[in-house]
């Protein structure tokens, strides 16, 4: 019977059992009358036995919340597609101007004043708190650069307000496109895991207002602007609940 | 949509293992993980017909690639998880959890592009094609580093400094 010379990869091979029958057998075959090269085989399955041991814990594991796939699926279900962007685009642009007019008929108060803000803010929280995969493209980790990049492209000193003595933790932030030019917006979670996001944008009119309530759909929050720059509080707490941390963020917002 | 649940969930806890053991950071691994899925869900009518597994891989060792050349070009140093987290009653255990460590520890030594081979095809049970197919390489590519691979860890392994088992001989690579 004439064999087919046993080659390195067909040692490889039968070490990761993906040889057929027949060259599993030669090979098995050629290592018996070749202890040496049967030693170093023997080596490679005990190699490979022993990684697959170490390792699979980690496949074990729960996966963690991040990794839930329905999810991301869920969420990209109800994005419109980029090409809805576009066309959305082009209808914005044909009736820009119009646009305009009708929403002031809407909403109270002058053209990017402080009910314009609160809109903006309702609007953030009712996409982004929801989100169980991406609320906030920078997380707090990097809130340094968070700050420093809503800062740069707001082109004013941006605070970022700390909340832990409300019992509130920062998750992140993200820069936010208004019909008034960017928005930052910071989001922050409690141990329940109830989520609020504060809104700051420079203010076109109404540079300076006192803090006004407003609700809207199962969102209030509270709006005012200092010194040129607004600020929006919003969640689904109660309106008490949120007037002092409206307040303390006010508080830091001046003092820094 | 279904469709899409139903065969890229199963391979989840492999992206993670894979994720893991290639950069060694839970964190860091996790969100490579969390990459790799939204790309897939968004690029699912790109995938070819069939086991969706290397073309998963597929995308996961490519954010790794760039995830280390972003970190080599910053010269960041990504923080090595703490061996383990868990508390062991038992002595057999412990010393057991130490062998796996020492091993990864180990593998963590070889170059990258070997331990990707050799975590593709030992760990993942990706074939030679595809593990080919994951890393863009030519299948004799992939044998030789396989090859490679298996050897530089076995020296490790049995090296002086290793603590490894003293019966094994020092063998020579076959011609």
């Amino acid at each position: 019977m004439i064999h087919r010379p046993i080659t390195e990869d067909d040692l490889h091979a039968y070490v990761d059992g993906v040889l057929e029958p027949e060259r599993e057998a030669e090979v098995a075959a050629h290592l018996e009358g070749h202890p040496d090269v049967a030693r170093r085989v023997a080596a490679f399955s005990d190699q490979r036995d022993l990684l697959r041991k170490a390792l699979a814990p980690i496949a074990d594991e729960p996966l963690p919340p991040q990794l839930n796939l329905s999810g991301m699926i869920e969420t990209r279900r109800r994005r419109p597609s980029p090409i809805w962007w576009a066309v959305a685009a082009l209808l914005m642009l044909s009736i820009g101007g119009l646009g305009g007019w009708v929403m002031r008929g809407n909403l109270q108060g002058s053209p990017g004043g402080l009910a314009a803000l609160a809109q903006e803010a309702a609007y953030s929280y009712s996409v982004y708190a929801p989100d169980r995969v991406r609320p906030v493209e920078m997380r707090a980790s990097d809130s340094a650069q968070l700050v420093q990049w809503v800062s740069n492209r707001l082109k004013q000193p941006v605070t970022l307000p700390d909340l832990t003595g409300s019992g509130y933790r920062l998750m992140g932030g993200r820069l936010i496109a208004t019909s008034h030019g960017p928005a930052a917006m910071f989001m922050y979670d409690d141990d329940r895991g109830s989520r609020l996001v504060v809104l700051t944008r420079p203010m076109i009119s109404e540079q300076n207002a006192p803090m006004a309530p407003h609700s809207g759909g199962d969102v209030s929050g509270f709006a005012w602007a200092d010194g040129g720059m607004g600020y929006s509080l919003v969640g689904q707490a109660a309106a008490e609940s949120l007037k002092p941390i409206a307040n303390e963020v006010r508080r830091q917002a001046r003092t820094t | 949509m279904n469709d899409m649940l139903r065969l890229i969930e199963p391979v989840i806890p492999a992206l993670r293992r894979y994720a893991r053991a290639l950069v060694r950071n839970r964190a860091t691994a996790d969100d490579l993980v969390q990459d790799c899925l939204e790309r897939a869900v968004s690029h699912w009518g790109q995938r070819r017909e069939g086991d969706p597994r290397p073309w998963l891989f597929t995308i996961l060792h490519n954010l790794a690639l760039s995830q280390f050349r972003r970190s080599a070009r910053r010269g960041k140093h990504i923080a090595i998880d703490e061996a383990n987290e868990d508390d062991f009653g038992q002595d057999a255990v412990q010393e057991q959890k130490l062998m796996y460590q020492d091993v990864l520890d180990k593998l963590a030594r070889l170059p990258d592009d070997q331990r990707a081979v050799l975590l593709l095809v030992a760990v993942e049970d990706l074939s030679y094609a595809d593990a080919a197919r994951v890393l863009d390489i030519p299948i004799g590519t992939v044998m030789s580093r396989l090859s490679r691979a298996r050897e530089k860890l076995q020296q490790e392994i049995e090296g002086p400094a290793g603590g490894a088992p003293k019966n094994v001989v020092q063998l020579r690579s076959m011609k």
